[in-house]
């Protein structure tokens, strides 16, 4: 178990950044993307109050909670799409809004929840988009993007439905390539919110498995937002476990997922066994009539 | 299942710059602009004083007779480049608005904008009883104040395609209810005037009118394309443009601001033509089959619309008789239906 944030300082999320009152040179040595004390909120209403969080480099991040908790906000404070009411999100030692579009855009990418494809677009030609920032008015598209572009398109499995209208694909087929788009950003960091939403399950491990494939092969840090506990523990290799905006625990789930975590966080009363495929843990809920017995 | 396989050319230098074209939009581009061009002359030829199409080149050229000199260069010249000037205008604004609320009916007609431009001119014409360039200049005005409105109270944390156009169908209705007020209000010699500035002419344009539209256009045209590809990324929500690396508000702001500006002028030079911004992106769109906004096409078919209008105007009608804004309206009117008749059949809405 790692220390309990709650109680601790508010810089004691990992041990490494128990002495970080350091520069931010020195900080941008240890992880590249981290959130300093920021308290998010949209309009008045406040979702998560000092929060600090360390993205792990190399990691497959996941950030499970229940509804509400703010681990889509986290993740939107994160891509700097939402700009932290007090604190600050680093990337790289620098503040995330005073950096370049572009350069922030060329380092980490984002697969939103909500994204529209223009109407009459081909897979290809979305997938090139995703080239954005690393084109100009005079650099429109270079050799390198026509290759990072089929590439994208071969690592994700959509090569073949190049000249297919995206609004003609089905769900799972459309995730994976807004995933290539992703990846045609070529960006060391990646997150994704709520990547498996609205898809069967066949489809969720299919793209919890590309995610796998995308963060063993290639060293990207992947962090992301997963509704399922399963999914998080046997795909992360570190667990960010939030509720009411308080980071409660975290670690790699093998060590933090019990199951006084899980009734801590979710309020579900459970027993976690070792998962028969891979031996991470695995949540099992209470029988109904074993919990409405403990609790009356 | 359809499949779309897009012809594609890029160039590229060995120093690393490149460029890349869709050759059916240069193809559609090229073709408009031929035909506006073609249209153009044929326009200089048609009157009461009917000449043919080679004399007007040669007039053009500096080559024709001192008579021929008059009506093409100092008559009838600047009406056709303000036509040109206001259908370009107005594609590239209504383009611009409909990609920025993502929606066909995000266009000035619909938003209030011309309302709102009728506004400014109604009240010079009949409460200051005002020059024709007082109109222009309250035309302008009206434009613009319409424009701010809209912005303003469709403004909550950013600017969004569906209440921008719910805002603006509002603002429209409270304007046209205004004009309507100063026109009941009117002697009838200025409620004359006003209608006929009201429905779009081009009658008596002249150089004076001709040098601020191009000036403008020199201005603004060079700038919205230079923000066209973050306006493409845009389309994509605001989330996937934002991690895109595209300042998603200042580009909306930016093209918002250059879109109410092109679409005030046009409207003060010539009158609310209508229907030429909401139909000329959407029949680009259709020609060059292409995603995005479309903003060069759009131009180029604003353009060859407002000449078309108006040469079947004269022709039809005779010079002078039948405002150009009646045969956009009518045209615009009869492809809005047509479009709602087959976008229902296929099932669309």
């Amino acid at each position: 178990m790692t220390p309990e944030p709650e109680d601790g300082s508010d810089l004691s999320v990992t041990p490494e950044s128990d002495e970080s009152d350091e520069s931010d040179s020195k900080r941008s040595t240890v992880n590249r993307l981290s959130a300093e004390n920021v308290t998010l909120a949209y309009d008045q209403r406040v979702i998560a109050e000092q929060l600090s969080v360390e993205i792990p480099d190399n990691s497959f991040t996941v950030i499970v909670g229940p509804n509400a908790c703010g681990k889509s906000t986290l993740l939107r404070a994160l891509s700097r799409m939402l700009r932290p009411s007090q604190g600050r999100v680093l990337l790289d030692g620098q503040v995330i809004q005073s950096m370049p579009a572009k350069k922030v855009a060329r380092t980490l990418g984002l697969l939103p929840q909500s994204s529209i494809a223009p109407d009459g677009i081909t897979v290809g030609d979305l997938v090139g988009r995703g080239r954005y920032p690393h084109q100009g008015i005079l650099r429109q598209w270079s050799a390198e993007d026509e290759r990072v572009v089929q590439e994208s398109m071969a690592r994700t499995g959509v090569a073949e439905l190049a000249d297919r209208y995206v609004d003609e694909l089905s769900g799972g087929q459309r995730q994976r390539v807004w995933i290539a788009m992703a990846l045609a950003q070529q960006t060391p960091l990646l997150l994704l919110d709520e990547p498996t939403t609205y898809l069967d399950i066949q489809h969720q491990i299919d793209v919890l498995d590309l995610c796998a494939e995308l963060h063993e092969e290639q060293g990207r840090t992947l962090v992301a937002v997963l509704h399922d506990l399963n999914h998080a523990a046997r795909y992360a290799t570190h667990l960010i476990a939030l509720k009411g905006g308080r980071v409660v625990a975290e670690g790699a789930p093998n060590d933090i997922v019990t199951a006084e975590l899980v009734e801590e966080v979710f309020g579900l009363r459970c027993q976690i066994i070792d998962d028969p495929e891979t031996g991470t843990p695995l949540v099992v809920p209470a029988a109904r009539k074993a919990r409405v017995t403990t609790t009356s | 299942m359809r499949t779309a396989v897009r012809n594609t050319r890029t160039l590229r230098t060995p120093g690393g710059l490149s460029v890349r074209a869709d050759v059916r939009v240069l193809a559609v581009v090229g073709a408009l602009l031929l035909a506006t061009a073609a249209a153009s002359v044929v326009l200089i030829g048609t009157g009461d004083f009917p000449i043919s199409f080679g004399d007007v080149l040669r007039t053009l050229a500096g080559n024709g007779t001192a008579g021929q000199d008059f009506i093409v260069n100092e008559l009838r010249l600047p009406r056709v480049l303000v036509g040109l000037l206001v259908g370009a205008s107005l594609g590239l604004g209504g383009a611009l608005f409909q990609s920025v609320s993502r929606n066909p009916l995000g266009s000035p007609d619909v938003l209030g904008l011309s309302q709102g431009a009728t506004s400014g001119a109604l009240v010079v014409i009949v409460l200051l009883s005002g020059s024709a360039a007082q109109v222009t200049v309250g035309a302008l005005i009206g434009g613009l104040v319409t424009g701010l409105a809209i912005y303003l109270l469709a403004w909550k944390q950013g600017v969004h395609g569906y209440r921008l156009v719910l805002v603006g169908i509002g603002v429209s209705a409270v304007v046209t209810a205004v004009n309507g007020y100063l026109l009941t209000k009117a002697d009838l010699v200025d409620a004359t005037r006003a209608v006929v500035w009201m429905t779009g002419s081009l009658d008596g344009r002249d150089w004076s009118q001709v040098w601020p539209l191009l000036a403008l256009c020199a201005v603004l045209v060079p700038l919205v394309l230079a923000n066209a590809r973050g306006l493409r990324m845009m389309e994509m929500g605001d989330d996937v443009s934002n991690a895109l690396g595209v300042r998603v508000e200042r580009v909306r702001m930016l093209l918002m601001v250059a879109a109410v500006l092109l679409t005030a002028a046009a409207t003060a030079a010539a009158g609310p033509v209508s229907f030429v911004a909401l139909t000329a992106p959407q029949l680009a769109r259709r020609l060059t089959r292409s995603p995005g906004p479309n903003l060069v096409p759009s131009l180029s078919m604003g353009a060859a619309l407002l000449v078309t209008a108006d040469w079947a105007s004269q022709r039809a009608f005779g010079a002078d008789q039948l405002p150009v804004g009646v045969v956009t309206g009518v045209l615009g009117g009869v492809y809005l239906l047509w479009l709602l008749v087959t976008e229902r059949r296929a099932g669309r809405i």
